[in-house]
């Protein structure tokens, strides 16, 4: 096969951080290459800098042979490279077919008409169904991902990057993707999927190469590959991928949620009469493509979002007879209550933490107001950064180092340790794991578990249906809002649950509409 | 009614001033920068335009109308962009925070147009240059002497009027129809999605600075050579000015055509305190106008709350403005 | 396609940098401040053909010329440094209140009104009382506005702010027109009873204003880095979103905040009446609402360090005023100047934050790291 890109020698630093260590790989026309590699083993910085969104310490690049100098993502799209990345490149008020047309080379007159036909071409010849008229803020995330394809392919390109492509898709979305991949894959172009799904990567891909830490290990193919044998390459060493999932003890009710309804401020219904029960001494997973209601289920029982008349939310209170209503107070109302909640939101460093505070500015979020009179207290919180940063081995400077410093792994641990500091009832997390890396991942479940064995209620929010499987006690489904199934963790298959995550939604009796 | 042309032909007049001002605002802010220096550009724009005018006037033997006209509008703009570039290349290339540097930028250009008005104003009160005035304010050559009030309405005023309704008819097109405006648009909107598309987001980002500056400016010049009578004096009411043009961009949620009528609207309720009363047959003592004059600003905050209330989507400012763009960021 | 081929590497590009030292940033400062020096002797010599070093040696005059020109100095940095205090807390909370000018008037308006309406009625200590009540609460109440739709509806308060300048402008010009009567300026108020005057201290009526800028400076800082309210300001000014989780009431803490502000700078326009000018105009705040602004961000909301940067401005403009009088220029070379300066402050924290790379370091680069 003929070689479509080379990497010689690629270094890429961030101030201290090392991303990419003389990365030496190649990438070969027709072939589909997963990129392997932990979070933060700069899988994704080697190939920003093929797309010409960063640019190399020291290396060289080679296209189809020839030494290239790829300044700007201009530069990768004249090589024939294009990039669909994690984070979509989308203006949100803009139309699909405003996207398509964006930063199209000067030369080609401005015609919305024949980029829309060119376009509607596309969708066609790969069956994709998009609505080139929408705007994007109103598509779901499917539909964006959709365009992000549709927008690469437009402009012809030989050599696609998908970066984490499947990371918001269900199963049947996924399996989608990869047939219109292997199908570009045919034409002879080259692909590349970043991914750290193994599974994935052994059903789609033809070659793996793998990172770790930022220096290229090697390249395998696929066929002789096993799961253990790329986690131990991406990990450097054995991993036992077991999750351990005790049996609950008592089933005591912690928390009851009954027709929780949520409409958000654009108008639109993104809790629908959601209803549910949690249990000291288990975890309760929360399964559904993200952006189907978790984030606003979490943040109503935490007080940070509004719901509408005849929700409800009961939290019972160990050696209580009664229960406190939790809809309709604030967190400060909560936490006045002597309601034990912890909750580990998604978005760490804009909601979590506060990045440019230090350990013990961040440890003080939620007990700030204990201090005397109007003073603050720091004696306390930094005892409290210290046992965290010790118990939990936080890699940081010192706990005087703004957080937003360390790196993804250590944030979380400084944000989870707050909250189990705080000795829950109750304990939500929202995709706790999210861009951490495996070693990170297990300690986290860990602390989950020994949480659980506590008798803490805990809600764990995911996207890993691999994980939720092997983790969860119970697997309650989301889609569009509703509550689309409640299933056993450790009898349900991962088909069951993808079904739900897509499945029109289960009626009530009487239904409302 | 003669009452009400003169109130119609100074709202027009006085809405000119400030529909420059915020056309040209809109142009940068439509890439994501918010320039608060825009009173300091109009500062700029309008001495340079008048400074080369006058001395074009002083100097040339035969001064021609046509000529002044060119140079103090190449004078202005040059002027005017000059202040935008230094604005962009402290906020684009050296990434400092735009407001801050857009307030730096009003004390430097009301500075420079002062200090050196003063060498040219040599001890007088004021200065003027009756021809450039003559050939900015010059009417259409079909409007007679004493022309009928609806015609004078219409047509009684200096080209540059007449410029700036093409103008913000011309920058509605690019905006929301070429592919300059789209990627304009993408630049304000989310400049690492404009970059991944290939788009250069520095280069932008510079020529809407710059070029929305030299528009800006024109403000300036009109203030100066038509509107004030081609008199400059040492004065801090061009500031002023300014701030309303910037307020304007707002009042148009950054949609260039609705430039032309809330132009004038501002203008109407600026000149209101001196010509409604005199409508109304009122006697109105010379505090209470110094009341009135508090209507435009108080219309402006009235404006404010209602666009915030209404929280349109379409309505909001470009979504990265005031935010410095950095490709390797992580 | 073959065109990039070719193509040479980038000439230079730029790199974040990690961990910058306090030492590297003040030198950094330092010479920004110097470099402007240069360029705005530059200018000088070009447009007025002076030599820079006796011009700047005249501005050195304009502070340290003699004991009362320090003197001078020091109330001009007092006021200017009150208003940079009032600001600092709004402004670490992203508020952009650039109405400070427009609260400092209102504020002043209310103490000179007071002054003039029950001055001679009153003991002077009841007196003083009541201006400053009077004064602090209108320039809260100025502040309250925007602050409330900021906090409820989201309102731009930079506009907002800016528009109520124009609005409080508007009051003072119908009072004062009011107040003058025939005549063609105000002048000092109370000018026989001197009711509502500071009195003098240590010679001076503004060493009052200079002894509240000082105790000021130190219960701005304390506020702001050891209190519960500051701690709230810093989370809000951070991320609304965090403070929501923690807790905070938002609302409560901008509207709070930006009242503070607001009386603060009601206090500064008490403060310029009765310590320093007896009198009011629509230019009693003059530009110190926008000035102080500049002083509150290059500080990062640092109240010693708002001291030294108001030094340095109004060195500037004290020196600005010297020239003027010694070489027949005019005062707006102070504007210039200080712009210069400011511009090149606002651009080098560039290069304490960035390093550029330029092209053929390549290989070096590795080598060293």
């Amino acid at each position: 096969m003929e070689c479509a890109i080379q990497f010689k020698n690629i270094t890429k630093t961030f101030g201290q951080v090392v991303a990419n260590k003389d990365v030496s790989m190649e990438v070969y026309h027709g072939e589909i290459l997963s990129v392997l590699g932990e979070n933060g083993s700069g899988k994704t910085t080697l190939m920003n800098m093929l797309a010409g969104i960063y640019y190399q310490d020291s290396g060289q690049i080679f296209v189809n042979g020839k030494a290239v100098e790829i300044r700007s993502p201009k530069d990768a799209f004249a090589l024939g490279i294009g990039m669909v990345h994690q984070h979509f490149k989308l203006v949100d008020v803009f139309t699909a077919a405003e996207n398509i047309a964006l930063g199209l080379d000067k030369s080609e007159h401005f015609d919305l008409k024949k980029v829309k036909e060119q376009a509607r071409a596309i969708c066609d010849q790969y069956h994709f169904e998009l609505d080139l008229d929408q705007k994007v803020y109103t598509m779901s995330v499917s539909q964006k991902q959709t365009l992000e394809i549709v927008k690469v392919l437009y402009r012809k390109v030989d050599i696609l990057i998908l970066d984490e492509p499947t990371a918001v898709l269900t199963p049947q979305e996924t399996e989608k993707l990869f047939e219109v991949i292997r199908n570009m894959q045919k034409n002879g172009k080259a692909i590349i999927i970043i991914t750290h799904k193994l599974q994935e990567v052994l059903s789609v891909s033809d070659r793996v190469a793998i990172l770790r830490k930022g220096e290229y290990v090697g390249a395998v193919a696929t066929k002789e590959a096993s799961v253990q044998s790329l986690t131990e390459m991406m990990v450097g060493k054995k991993v036992d991928l077991n999750i351990e999932r005790p049996e609950p003890k008592n089933r005591i009710k912690r928390l009851d949620v009954k027709n929780l309804t949520v409409i958000n401020s654009d108008g639109i219904k993104v809790l629908d009469s959601v209803s549910f029960d949690a249990f000291e001494g288990e975890i309760l997973g929360i399964a559904g493509v993200s952006g189907n209601g978790q984030k606003e289920l979490l943040e109503a029982i935490a007080g940070l979002q509004a719901a509408e008349k005849g929700s409800s939310v009961q939290f019972f209170a160990p050696f209580k007879m009664y229960s406190v209503e939790l809809l309709g107070k604030t967190p400060k109302e909560i936490r006045e209550a002597g309601i034990h909640l912890s909750f580990v939101p998604e978005d760490r460093l804009g909601m979590g933490l506060v990045g440019s505070m230090d350990m013990t500015g961040n440890m003080m979020l939620k007990s700030y107001e204990k201090g005397k009179f109007f003073l603050l207290d720091r004696k306390s919180p930094k005892q409290l950064a210290e046992q965290v940063k010790d118990t939990l081995e936080v890699v940081t400077p010192g706990i005087s180092t703004p957080v937003s410093r360390l790196s993804g792994g250590n944030v979380q641990k400084v944000l989870v340790g707050r909250e189990i500091a705080e000795s829950p009832i109750v304990l939500m997390t929202a995709y706790a794991v999210r861009g951490l890396d495996i070693n990170t991942s297990y300690t986290i479940y860990h602390l989950l578990n020994e949480q659980k064995k506590k008798g803490v209620a805990v809600i764990y929010v995911g996207e890993d249906l691999d994980v939720l499987l092997e983790l969860c006690d119970r697997i309650l489904v989301l889609c569009g809002g509703r509550v689309t199934g409640l299933v056993d963790g450790r009898t349900t298959t991962k088909e069951e649950v993808g079904r739900l995550m897509t499945a029109a939604p289960m009626r009530g009796g009487d239904s409302d509409e | 009614m003669s009452v009400f042309v003169s109130w119609i032909l100074r709202a027009v007049a006085f809405g000119t001033i400030i529909m420059y001002g915020a056309m040209g605002e809109t142009i940068t802010e439509k890439s994501g920068n918010l320039n608060l220096g825009v009173p300091g550009i109009m500062y700029l724009g309008g001495f340079a335009g008048f400074a080369s005018a006058y001395y074009y006037e002083k100097n040339a033997a035969s001064p021609s109308g046509v000529v002044c006209v060119i140079i103090a509008l190449v004078c202005c703009i040059l002027a005017s962009m000059a202040g935008g570039l230094i604005f962009s290349f402290i906020t684009i290339t050296l990434r400092a925070n735009q407001n801050v540097t857009g307030l730096a930028l009003t004390t430097f250009g009301m500075g420079v147009a002062n200090f050196f008005g003063v060498f040219i104003l040599n001890g007088a009160s004021y200065t003027a240059a009756p021809l450039a005035n003559k050939a900015f304010s010059a009417r259409l050559p079909f409007m007679t002497k004493n022309p009928a009030p609806v015609l004078e309405m219409f047509f009684g005023y200096g080209f540059l009027v007449y410029a700036a309704i093409v103008l913000s008819v011309v920058l509605h097109r690019v905006l929301n129809k070429t592919k300059v405006g789209l990627n304009l648009r993408a630049v304000g909107e989310n400049p690492a999605t404009a970059d991944a598309a290939g788009i250069n987001v520095t280069k932008y980002k510079y020529l809407a600075t710059c070029i929305g500056a030299g528009i800006s400016g024109i403000g300036g010049l009109y203030y100066v050579l038509d509107y004030n009578q081609g008199i400059w004096a040492t004065t801090d009411q061009i500031e002023a000015l300014g701030w309303l043009a910037l307020a304007l961009v707002i009042f148009t949620t950054w949609r260039p055509l609705n430039g032309i009528w809330g132009a004038y609207l501002f203008g109407v309720l600026y000149w209101l305190y001196q010509f409604l009363p005199t409508i109304l047959g009122l006697h109105v003592p010379g505090y209470m106008t110094d009341l009135i004059q508090m209507i435009p600003y108080v219309v402006t905050i009235i404006v404010l709350i209602a666009v915030s209330l209404r929280k349109k989507r379409e309505s909001q400012p470009p979504a990265s403005l005031g935010v410095a763009y950095f490709r390797e960021e992580r | 396609m073959n065109k990039q081929i070719t193509a040479q590497e980038p000439l230079f590009r730029m790199v974040k940098r990690d961990n910058v030292k306090k030492g590297t940033k003040v030198l950094t400062v330092a010479a920004a401040i110097l470099a402007a020096l240069v360029v705005d002797a530059v200018f000088i010599f070009l447009v007025t053909g002076l030599n820079p070093f006796s011009v700047y040696g005249v501005m050195l005059r304009g502070t340290f010329g003699n004991k009362m020109r320090l003197s001078w100095a020091v109330r001009d940095l007092a006021s200017l440094l009150l208003v940079g205090i009032a600001l600092a807390p709004v402004f670490k909370m992203k508020f952009w209140n650039i109405g400070a000018e427009g609260q400092i008037l209102i504020g002043g308006l209310a103490a000179a009104l007071v002054m003039v309406f029950v001055g001679d009625k009153v003991p002077s200590g009841v007196l003083f009382l009541v201006m400053f009540l009077a004064s602090v609460l209108s320039g809260a109440l100025w502040a309250f506005l925007p602050g409330f739709f900021k906090a409820y509806w989201k309102t731009n308060e930079t506009l907002f702010t800016l528009m109520m300048n124009y609005v409080s402008i508007s009051i003072v010009a119908c009072v004062t027109n009011i107040l003058r009567g025939r005549a063609s300026s105000l002048g000092k108020l109370n000018m026989k009873t001197k009711a509502g005057w500071f009195p003098e201290f240590l010679g001076q009526r503004y060493n009052i204003n200079i002894l509240i800028a000082l105790i000021l400076t130190f219960a701005m800082f304390f506020y702001l880095k050891y209190t519960k309210h500051g701690y709230e300001i810093s989370v809000v000014g951070e991320s609304e979103n965090t403070a929501r989780y923690a807790g905070i009431n938002v609302k409560k803490v901008i509207i709070r905040t930006m009242v503070l502000s607001g009386a603060l700078c009601g206090l500064c326009g008490f403060l310029i009446v009765s310590g320093r000018d007896q009198s009011i105009s629509v230019s009693t705040a003059g530009g110190r609402g926008f000035t102080a602004i500049i002083v509150a961000w290059l500080a990062k909301f640092n109240t010693f360090t708002m001291v030294l940067i108001s030094f340095l401005l109004i060195f500037l403009e004290r020196g600005a005023g010297e020239i003027s009088s010694a070489f027949g220029l005019n005062d707006y070379v102070a504007d210039i100047i200080s712009g210069v300066i400011l511009f090149f402050i606002l651009g080098s924290d560039f290069f304490v934050n960035y390093k550029l790379i330029f092209r053929g370091k390549k290989a070096k680069e590795v080598q060293e790291s």
